[in-house]
């Protein structure tokens, strides 16, 4: 019985809100200690935020950096099991530049019985130039209550 | 007030209101779909973004104007978002010289059951 295959799981489009986005798997680190998952979200002018300025709009980093840590999670624990999302907190640390595609890394730092903590970056470039900075907790949906039978 | 195309892509509608900003409608599709059945967060997120950023410039526009420029973003998803229209709105609590904080929720059937809440602050660059 094998556990999460990221290579399959990725083999496949993102349907629904991630396809609509056109997010697809980049990479990813096995690194113990620094594991990491990336998607890519590749520039598109219906993704514009700012018809001025033809920034891309904050939104779907959010997705990109909800989906990115999500895998993560999946990657983590070895198997693909519902969760959602309890919060997420984004800091924009400057505009992505329009025109590049924008990778998303995910980490998940912890997991207890029900609860993931993950971490992330956006970058357009360099990972040591993130656009994006991102912290959120996920729910467990296949966990015991707390306090439950274990 | 003019939509950017990442809000006409999620399908975002706008009913004005007397005064006030206009409340936001998204509706439930495949483009917005996250696992079978259920908003995806990110889409919510989009859509909370979108209203903070509609009742921000509404609130500049009686005060001359001005450019918004998103410092950080926390959403908190309170219950999943089914196969029904959203509804969200955003809510300046303090629009200064040079930072607004905005407030924005999200809900389907009943306002006083939000599907999601979230809070940002924005620069602001006064024309």
């Amino acid at each position: 019985m094998s556990g999460f295959n990221i290579d399959a799981f990725m083999a496949h489009r993102f349907g629904g809100h991630g396809g609509t986005l056109g997010i697809v798997y980049h990479a990813r680190s096995d690194t113990p200690g620094s594991a990491w998952v990336e998607l890519a979200l590749p520039y598109a002018d219906a993704l514009i935020g700012d018809a001025d300025t033809r920034v891309l709009a904050s939104g779907p980093i959010i997705a990109l950096m909800d989906m990115a840590t999500s895998v993560a999670v999946w990657a983590k624990r070895d198997r693909f099991a519902p969760q959602a999302t309890l919060d997420l907190r984004v800091d924009y640390l400057r505009p992505a530049v329009p025109g590049r595609t924008v990778i998303g890394r995910g980490e998940c730092l912890k997991l207890t019985r029900s609860i993931a903590f993950v971490r992330g970056i956006a970058y357009d470039d360099t990972p040591d130039d993130p656009l994006a900075h991102v912290a959120g907790t996920f729910m467990l949906m296949d966990a015991q209550p707390a306090g439950g039978a274990a | 007030m003019n939509l950017p195309p990442y809000a006409e892509l999620l399908g975002i509608t706008l009913e004005p209101r007397d005064g006030d900003a206009p409340v936001l409608v998204m509706p439930f599709g495949t483009d917005v779909l996250g696992r079978p059945g259920f908003l995806h967060g990110g889409a919510i997120s989009g859509l909370l973004e979108v209203a903070a950023i509609v009742s921000l410039r509404h609130a500049l526009t009686e005060e001359g104007g001005g450019r918004i420029k998103p410092v950080n973003v926390t959403v908190d998803f309170m219950r999943g978002g089914r196969d029904k229209p959203t509804h969200a709105e955003g809510i300046v609590t303090r629009l200064g010289t040079r930072v607004a904080n905005v407030e924005a929720i999200a809900w389907q059937d009943d306002r006083s059951k939000p599907i999601a809440h979230a809070r940002m602050n924005y620069l602001i660059a006064r024309d």
